[in-house]
């Protein structure tokens, strides 16, 4: 599954993603904030902060049609890809990106696969807290692959995004989604500045991230 | 009632293209960019717009569409409301309640007419099971703010709103099968009363009525907003099992009820430091901000009229 090549949505990709977004916004009313940059046709990597399963519907939500057909979330590969329904789901059916993260054969280079997706002209959206956060605390530290790919393809806007809600409409362990009204707050982009170190750009780019909820005060 | 219906109709639209046509001449007229206020103004009648068209939709499929629609504004209120509140993940089962048993037990009573369990199924049996279930949780923090909350989340967005259609099932002697008309002064006098109040304000408003509530609400908006709604409730008494002086004393005391519904909107929207409920209308906010009159209004005219009106 590498170099994966990518082709314009399916159908049935087409109808999920149309499904998703309406039941979306049936339960939470989503609704993007433009604040810092637009919608835009450009390459880009949206990331965001990770509550829930639901983030990245929510967030594909927020996209025009056009764009959500070119953009692919980055799951997990051991989760993702361990049965045959749940590879179907991921892939057949929400074009889904699987990274391994305890990768051993050269081929399953999680950056090499995100890269191979960019270089078809594609977007990413990506999790850089990489699991999801059920601790008290806001927002995780970051891992390094947001830095390795805005390293390789410098052209690539980095976009952060920050979901609001999510962890109280889906909480850790619930199946069933309470209907609260969820808003996504899109950044200006970030960059890696000349010299920047890696440790540097990812606080940078956790704290842009953070910067975004509008609500901060809320201890929910 | 088609008659009715019919100059009701034409009524709202007159009015409708009339607000648009002198939205659109301001605009015109005034210096570019446009101020903020005319922005929101032209978005206001853009909105109503699409209100009205909504509510006559739901009037044409007759009470079933009423209570449909009203179900799916409780729906849309009560997101809002649970929204702004503190929650925790313990509180989920009952949350999970309030959308998926109360709203549609509660429009289930309003659409079987089941008048003696409709006014007692929030106020008694929500009111205790809920709490109960969250003490059943074993979860303490905040414990009588959350349970407060949750209770008033259910009385406002789906106790309250549920009287509207509910006055599809009162028995007014001489008026049967109107009662979709009594619905309709309710929501015209109401809503209409709120822009009134908003009109006057802006022309002739001076003196605050309640500076640290609510900054925009007037004497002069009120008691102008007060007066030209009675008589409009009065000119509407057409439609209505009322004489035109009656007509205009419901208005009145509806409409007053209304106002106290935005104050108390107002006050807990500061509260929690927001200044609108949601996101839903352009130019409105969310649908709470919306309802939030006719919410206060709707059970006192549904027993006003309950009371004095049916046998």
């Amino acid at each position: 599954m590498s170099m994966l090549s990518l082709k314009t949505f399916t159908l049935l990709q087409t109808a999920t993603s149309v499904g998703l977004s309406a039941l979306a916004w049936v339960v939470t009313g989503v609704r993007p904030i433009w604040n810092g940059s637009l919608p835009s046709d450009r390459q880009r990597i949206y990331f965001a902060n990770h509550t829930s399963h639901g983030d990245f519907i929510l967030l594909s939500a927020c996209l025009s049609e056009k764009e959500r057909a070119v953009t692919h979330a980055v799951a997990a590969g051991e989760y993702w890809g361990n049965s045959r329904l749940r590879r179907f789901i991921a892939e057949d059916m929400l074009s889904s990106v699987l990274i391994n993260r305890q990768w051993t054969k050269p081929e399953e280079n999680p950056i090499e696969i995100m890269l191979s997706v960019l270089d078809q002209g594609h977007s990413l959206i990506l999790f850089p807290e990489g699991t999801r956060n059920m601790t008290e605390e806001p927002l995780l530290a970051f891992r390094s692959g947001l830095y390795n790919l805005s390293m390789a393809r410098p052209e690539v806007e980095l976009i952060p995004c920050w979901i609001e809600n999510m962890s109280r409409v889906l909480p850790k362990g619930q199946f069933l989604p309470v209907p609260l009204l969820c808003r996504v707050v899109f950044g200006a982009p970030v960059a890696v500045a000349p010299g920047e170190e890696r440790r540097a750009f990812l606080e940078r780019a956790h704290a842009t991230l953070l910067a975004l909820n509008p609500r901060p005060e809320r201890d929910d | 009632m088609r008659h009715e219906i019919s100059i009701l109709i034409i009524g709202l639209l007159a009015v409708l293209t009339t607000a648009s046509i002198v939205a659109a001449i301001l605009s015109a007229r005034a210096p570019k960019p446009l101020s903020s206020t005319l922005v929101n103004l032209t978005q206001r009648i853009n909105a109503w717009w699409v209100m009205v068209v909504l509510i006559t939709v739901a009037f044409f499929f007759g009470s079933d569409g009423m209570t449909i629609l009203f179900a799916l504004i409780s729906f849309a209120a009560l997101r809002e409301f649970v929204t702004l509140t503190h929650t925790r993940r313990s509180d989920h089962w009952v949350l999970l309640g309030m959308f998926g048993i109360i709203i549609p037990f509660q429009y289930w009573l309003v659409w079987t007419a089941w008048y003696g369990l409709f006014v007692i199924f929030i106020p008694v049996y929500c009111f205790l099971l809920m709490p109960a279930i969250t003490a059943l949780h074993g979860d303490t923090e905040r414990f009588l703010e959350r349970i407060a909350a949750q209770q008033w989340a259910v009385m406002i967005s789906v106790y309250c709103v549920s009287h509207v259609p509910a006055l599809l099932t009162l028995n007014v002697p001489g008026f049967e099968g109107r009662n979709l008309l009594l619905i309709a002064f309710l929501i015209i006098v109401v809503q209409g009363s709120d822009v009134l109040q908003y009109i006057f304000g802006k022309l002739f408003g001076k003196h605050r009525f309640s500076p640290n509530v609510s900054p925009s609400k007037t004497w002069e908006g009120l008691i102008g907003g007060l007066v030209s709604a009675s008589l409009l409730g009065a000119l509407l008494s057409f439609v209505t099992p009322f004489s035109p002086l009656q007509a205009a004393a419901v208005a009145f005391v509806a409409c007053s009820m209304g106002f106290l519904g935005g104050l108390v909107a107002s006050a807990i929207k500061r509260d929690q430091g927001v200044k609108d409920w949601g996101h839903l209308i352009e130019g409105h906010g969310g649908m709470m901000d919306r309802t939030d009159s006719l919410v206060f209004a709707a059970p006192v005219f549904f027993h006003i009229v309950r009371y004095f009106w049916t046998v």
